[in-house]
């Protein structure tokens, strides 16, 4: 798992879960995100990459909606990325 | 009778307003929190022999210090002292809400969770053990149902329980972890020793948390140069061996704890909360149909607001037209008894001009609260916030400044909508810009008196366009001046749909209504009282009207009255806009409401207000100005000081006279200022 390359969210498809790396920005937005339960670790599933539309995830249980901004500058490694699938020493 | 003090506090979405409207009705009272532009709900509710009061806390995720509202909250909390919180959380979505409870706990107040929209909750297959649950949380649990009125009586007896017993103190806090909560010992012994007053006011505990998150609004409060340094040295510590920042890794640990405790004690079944909100959402925001759907929807409201709400303006125009000639007719006809012009003009003539605006903001509110109360608001500002963004605005901004193309009043009422203080300023400081109503009587005097009829369409356009390109301008200056930082950047839950209850939008519509009324309405009436005195004093005796015929007395008075006077007397101001102290005098009548230039215009130039009138006061302005000066007038009309309405309700949402008179000024001084380039310019190319 640690292995997993980290990329920004905005590159995930719809309906793939990833788990947060971490995100790019200032402690105060990291700390308000955090409260928002955007936190590393936490499994985000992309209910939708609209391009241009909204992005919006779902992050225990509630439904939120990003800028893409936003979503470029959360880091996010794939948990069930489609090419890592079969490899082994994937599980953690 | 006892009295006791409740603050209601609680995620945004989590139906906390239902709640307090279920427990208070409508014994309700808005207010603002002093000094911030933050608004303050208080409601009453008797129950058992106590006279509760609750306190509406702003919707927030947590208690830290980054927004205004977090701290309004958490000082609310710390210096009122309520008897008993209740946290309502979403119990559909409870880790997420959990997080507020577990900041609540740490401050160690008396708590009691709500767990609301727990019908939802079932629906999505969530079992609870509510009473583990309460064990571990150390507060007592009660399930509600707001929008069905559930769980009325069981919290209100919770209430009295909790108010009525002795302050516990918890058995356990929320742990950190072996190598925070060494740090914080240290910390606390620090501030024990030297920090009396923090240890004393926020306890000893909840102060190193806050300072070693780096809680800006704490850590101003520490004198010790020992406690800085410390602080300092464990956050510097912990940084180096997590590789992130210390209240990053705490709000993982608070969820931790949530988490662990949500695992003993809720059971999931199944997993479909979203299935319908998805599928609505496929559609409204989808990257075709969402934005053309959301124009569909503003049309509607404004369509509503200003097309609809135009009958019942209508009734009331007249009644107040009737209610004025039967109080004239008490006196004898021809009769100049001040007390009779006080009533009819000033009086009578005021409360109607205050009240006229009520279907409008009534109606409005009722299109706001249904698009908020059904989810929608929240996909609203996601379309508009990429064009919005670009100049420096929420997305949700573009409903107030709509909104004041048909009437600024409603518009600034409506930045009610906007949770950032600095998104709802500028908002509020822009919204005059926007071509209202009354400026097209305006418009429509002007124009055609100036434009052949090809040149009066693109005309109308073009003025319009003027105020919205001035907007944009004023907004980026706003943004690098006065409200500078950076724009939130755009994170926001998405509630699933709900359909709206006739309850709760109803009594939201009402409270709008009535604070209009109470709290803008007043001022108005004064500032119209006054503004009637000025153009009805002081007199011209009678004999010099003798000869005159109507239109001419009347133009007499109003050139001898103070408004008249003070026409005159900015006369050499304004001639460098090509003004001369008739349109002076009718621009400083129309600061009791813009349409009054037109019948101030008609008095001057002693013609009638029939539509015979309006002919012949076009004739007479296009025989005495320039197309350029025309233009001008419409320029700087479209610009200059808003009317009284408007400044008496930026007044009364920025709970600031000096907003209030901020704006007043500087949109004048642009006024002018664009108004002067123009004439000066355009007469010399001309000349």
């Amino acid at each position: 798992m640690e292995q997993n390359k980290v990329i920004p969210l905005s590159t995930i498809r719809s309906g793939k879960k990833v788990k947060l790396a971490g995100v790019e920005a200032g402690r105060g937005l990291n700390s308000r995100l955090a409260a928002m339960g955007l936190l590393p670790n936490v499994e985000i599933i992309v209910v939708n990459n609209g391009h241009p539309g909204p992005f919006v995830i779902s992050v225990k249980g509630s439904r939120m909606m990003l800028g893409r901004g936003m979503a470029d500058k959360i880091m996010v490694s794939s948990c069930d990325y489609e090419k890592d699938q079969d490899s082994p020493g994937r599980q953690s | 009778m006892k009295k006791i003090k409740i603050a209601l506090a609680g995620n945004p979405n989590s139906g906390k307003t239902t709640i307090f409207n279920l427990l208070t009705g409508a014994r309700q009272h808005v207010g603002n929190y002093p000094g911030v532009t933050v608004e303050k709900k208080e409601g009453l509710c008797r129950y058992a022999e106590h006279e509760i009061t609750f306190v509406d806390l702003p919707g927030t995720y947590s208690l830290t210090a980054y927004t205004i509202e977090e701290i309004v909250s958490r000082n609310f909390i710390i210096e009122e002292q309520p008897d008993v919180v209740v946290d309502i959380v979403d119990a559909s979505s409870i880790e997420r809400n959990l997080y507020l409870a577990t900041q609540l706990i740490e401050m160690n107040v008396p708590l009691i969770l709500a767990f609301n929209m727990s019908d939802i909750a079932e629906q999505k297959g969530l079992l609870f053990d509510i009473e583990q649950l309460s064990k571990l949380l150390e507060a007592p649990i009660i399930p509600t149902i707001g929008n069905k009125g559930k769980g009325k009586k069981e919290l209100l007896e919770a209430i009295i329980e909790a108010a009525n017993k002795d302050k516990h103190r918890r058995t356990h806090n929320i742990n950190y972890g072996e190598e925070i909560e060494n740090e914080l010992e240290k910390i606390e012994a620090i501030i024990t020793d030297k920090e009396h007053h923090l240890a004393e006011k926020y306890g000893s505990r909840w102060t190193a948390i806050k300072l070693l998150e780096q809680d800006e609004d704490i850590t101003k409060k520490v004198h010790s140069r020992e406690l800085i340094d410390a602080v300092k040295s464990s956050t510097e510590y912990l940084k180096s061996i997590f590789g992130d920042e210390p209240e990053v890794v705490m709000a993982d640990r608070r969820y931790g704890f949530i988490s662990g405790a949500c695992q003993e004690t809720i059971r999931t079944t199944v997993e479909s909360r979203h299935g319908y909100s998805d599928m609505i959402d496929a559609i409204v925001t989808n990257r075709t149909l969402g934005l053309p759907i959301f124009l569909i929807l503003m049309y509607i409201v404004f369509f509503l607001t200003f097309k609809i709400g135009k009958y019942p303006m209508e009734w009331l125009e007249m009644f107040f037209e009737w209610a004025g000639r039967e109080v004239a007719g008490l006196w004898p006809t021809g009769s100049d008894s001040w007390l009779c012009s006080l009533l009819v003009d000033g009086v009578i003539g005021g409360v109607g001009g205050v009240i006229v605006f009520l279907p409008n903001i009534l109606l409005l509110f009722l299109a706001i609260a249904m698009l908020e109360d059904s989810g929608y608001m929240a996909r609203a500002a996601f379309i508009m916030d990429r064009i919005m963004h670009k100049i420096g605005l929420h997305g949700k901004s573009f409903i107030p400044m709509l909104i004041g193309f048909g009437c600024s009043v409603p518009a600034i009422m409506a930045t009610r909508i906007l949770e950032n203080r600095r998104s709802r300023l500028t908002t509020i400081m822009v919204i005059p810009l926007m071509s209202c109503g009354a400026r097209l009587t305006i418009y429509a005097l002007i124009i055609p008196a100036f434009f052949t009829e090809k040149w009066q369409g693109p005309m109308t356009w073009f003025i319009y366009l003027i105020g919205i390109i001035l907007a944009i301008i004023l907004i980026k200056v706003l943004r690098l001046t006065f409200f500078k930082g950076d724009t939130i950047p755009f994170v926001m839950e998405l509630p699933p749909y709900r359909i709206p209850t006739l309850k709760s939008v109803s009594l939201h519509m009402w409270h709008r209504g009535w604070m209009y009324l109470k709290k803008a309405g007043t001022i108005i009436l004064a500032i119209s009282i006054l503004l009637w005195f000025m153009s009805s004093y002081p007199k011209l005796n009678a004999e010099s009207l003798t000869g005159l015929s109507e239109e001419q007395a009347q133009q007499a008075k109003l050139e001898h009255s103070v408004i008249g006077r003070l026409g005159q007397a900015i006369e050499p101001v304004i001639r460098p806009l090509g003004f001369d102290w008739k349109i002076g005098t009718a621009l400083i009548g129309a600061t009791a409401a813009k349409e009054v230039f037109v019948s101030q215009l008609a008095i001057v130039y002693a013609v009638g207000s029939t539509d015979e009138g309006t002919m012949t006061l076009r004739k007479q302005l296009t025989a005495n100005y320039t197309p350029l000066t025309g233009f001008c007038i419409i320029l700087f009309c479209l610009i200059y000081a808003p009317c009284v309405a408007t400044v008496a309700m930026t007044k009364q949402e920025t709970n600031s006279w000096g907003w209030a008179m901020f704006q007043f000024l500087s949109l004048t001084v642009l006024a002018y200022i664009i108004t002067l380039a123009v004439y000066q310019i355009g007469s010399r190319i001309a000349g």
